[in-house]
């Protein structure tokens, strides 16, 4: 059950979008978050929208696999429309008792829901074709900068690879731990909530344990390798920027300017 | 006379397990030498101070009492630490516990990285230490996916990425199935041949120290003999006596001795003891050593 588990899912391939500079990727993705943000009318989330389905199609991700993010969502959008709907002033349009639905009210709630759907979209189209560790490393080298206002940004990329790296060594600790307990006769599946609650510790007791041993023998082991805190560090894999890129920033560019304009305009 | 890469004068070294705790010394003045280019052997069981002492090898520990030299370098040194573990490399037991990263080629490129090398010449060196244990087809897969023995590979190679004069194996084969201990044992063996880097292996299994230039036995923080593979299993009741093994041929070896029969100790792989077996069974005239050779030789 717990080998199911996807952190953060990756569809691995191949295409044009896949090869991207992580960089670019997220600065696409942080802009066309803002863009949501800014957007007005139909026309706004129209050109948004085609800049999404464009995107999923080169990177050939289904509608069907793209959409998989809502499920989990549901509620939250259904609140957000019905407190939209029912807490916008303006022009009523049906009333009953204290409560009335505007015109307002409907359209603020369609739009709000529309960016909900678009934003998850968006970023889930980020993880399905950027690998974890290059999404790490675009991180990393966008803030660099920090680094002047002594933000650990290596660190923070390093202990977001290591953890990455050690979720499935410990996914398989857990089923081993699981298993063992089961075998010594315990029981994880009757019982009220505190009592389950409590079938855990036998399980997370050992888990933690090996967990800090694990760390332990993982900091010797960097330290035989000549880790030093990332000073004078240099890649294997170096992040360029390619052609590719360069036309995916001039798409972003378009796209920013087309919602500003539409925004001006208040389409 | 030979250079030694590592040499230990007097070393001791103590833990505590608290503050108000006393202190238990783990090696009692350790003198050794190793040489450059040489396979070494350290056995011992358990609480015998092995791993103590391979840590003090690139400076994870330091001495309390005595010195370590690392090619001629302090490791008290802590201004040149990196130096030392730049010519000492380290595989550990656990090999789950030494990758750190997520694709095989990502993991063998992390000391070069950490070492500031420029990128080709990381890219270089990753494709000839996964070529050198037999990995490269492997490079773009992700550790948790592989065999004990095969990420214990992706392990040595990460070492190799060094370039290190010296590699210590602190029971590599430990954790691993007997197939497994296998393809390393070969790869260790590779290296030292091969490719001239000076192996020290600790292990506490007898048959993977025959092919060794030098074993050393560790017996409650001392050295307790010191020779070549065929001088050590010389001494069987010794090894018996701290709680040691001797490989089964030689046991074989010993007990047909002990029997009576004349043949030679130093028969320590199972190839060369069945060929002792064989002349033996041809001059054998007595009936009463036969069915015993017979039995023994069976079981290879």
């Amino acid at each position: 059950m717990l080998k199911d588990i996807t952190l953060g899912q990756y569809f691995p391939g191949d295409t044009a979008i896949h090869r991207l500079d992580p960089r670019v990727k997220i600065v696409l993705t942080v802009e066309y978050i803002v863009l949501l943000f800014l957007a007005k009318w139909f026309f706004s989330y129209g050109l948004i929208l085609l800049f999404l389905v464009c995107s999923a199609i080169t990177a050939h991700i289904g509608a069907k696999t793209l959409m998989s993010g809502f499920k989990p969502l549901i509620i939250i959008i259904i609140v957000t429309a019905v407190l939209n709907i029912l807490y916008t002033p303006g022009e009523p349009l049906v009333s009953f008792w204290k409560i009335s639905i505007t015109k307002e009210g409907i359209s603020t709630a369609f739009f709000m829901v529309l960016r909900i759907l678009l934003l998850v979209c968006g970023t889930f189209l980020l993880t399905y074709t950027t690998s974890p560790i290059r999404l790490t490393d675009g991180m990393e080298s966008l803030l660099k900068p920090l680094k002047k206002i002594k933000v650990p940004v290596h660190e923070l990329a390093m202990m977001m690879s290591i953890a990455l790296r050690f979720i499935p060594t410990l996914i398989e600790e857990t089923d081993k731990i699981i298993s063992a307990q089961k075998a010594r006769g315990a029981d994880f599946t009757s019982g009220n909530i505190i009592r389950r609650a409590k079938a855990l510790v036998p399980i997370l007791v050992p888990l933690f344990v090996s967990a800090f041993r694990r760390a332990d023998e993982l900091a010797t082991a960097m330290e035989c390798r000549c880790y030093n805190n990332g000073e004078n560090r240099t890649k294997l894999n170096v992040l360029v920027v390619k052609r590719a890129d360069y036309a995916a920033i001039a798409v972003g560019v378009v796209l920013l300017a087309g919602t500003l304009i539409f925004r001006h305009y208040g389409l | 006379m030979e250079e030694a890469i590592i040499e230990t004068r007097e070393l001791r070294h103590s833990f505590s397990a608290g503050e108000s705790e006393p202190t238990i010394e783990v090696l009692h003045g350790v003198d050794l030498k190793i040489n450059r280019g040489s396979f070494v052997a350290i056995i011992g069981h358990n609480g015998s101070g092995k791993s103590t002492l391979a840590k003090h090898f690139n400076a994870i520990y330091l001495p309390d009492v005595g010195k370590v030299w690392v090619s001629g370098i302090d490791t008290s040194d802590e201004s040149r630490t990196l130096e030392i573990r730049k010519t000492v490399g380290m595989v550990f037991q656990n090999p789950d516990n030494q990758i750190v990263a997520n694709v095989v080629e990502e993991d063998v490129a992390f000391a070069p990285e950490n070492l500031g090398v420029k990128s080709e010449e990381i890219r270089r060196r990753v494709d000839d230490a996964l070529n050198v244990v037999e990995m490269y087809h492997m490079r773009t897969h992700s550790p948790h996916l592989l065999s004990g023995g095969q990420k214990q590979r992706i392990a040595i190679a990460g070492v190799i990425a060094m370039q290190p004069d010296c590699i210590v194996l602190d029971e590599p084969t430990a954790m691993l199935d007997p197939y497994g201990r296998k393809e390393i044992i070969k790869t260790v063996y590779t290296l030292n041949r091969q490719f001239g880097i000076t192996v020290v292996l600790i292990t506490h299994h007898m048959n993977e120290v025959t092919g060794a230039d030098r074993v050393i036995v560790m017996d409650k923080g001392s050295v307790f003999l010191d020779g070549t593979p065929s001088e050590i299993f010389s001494h069987v009741e010794e090894l018996r006596g701290v709680n040691l093994d001797v490989p089964a041929p030689v046991a074989l070896m010993y007990e047909l001795r002990r029997a009576g029969v004349d043949v030679p100790l130093d028969a320590l792989e199972p190839e060369r003891c069945a060929e002792v077996l064989a002349a033996l069974m041809k001059n054998v005239k007595t009936d009463g050593t036969r069915p015993e050779g017979e039995h023994i030789e069976s079981d290879h």
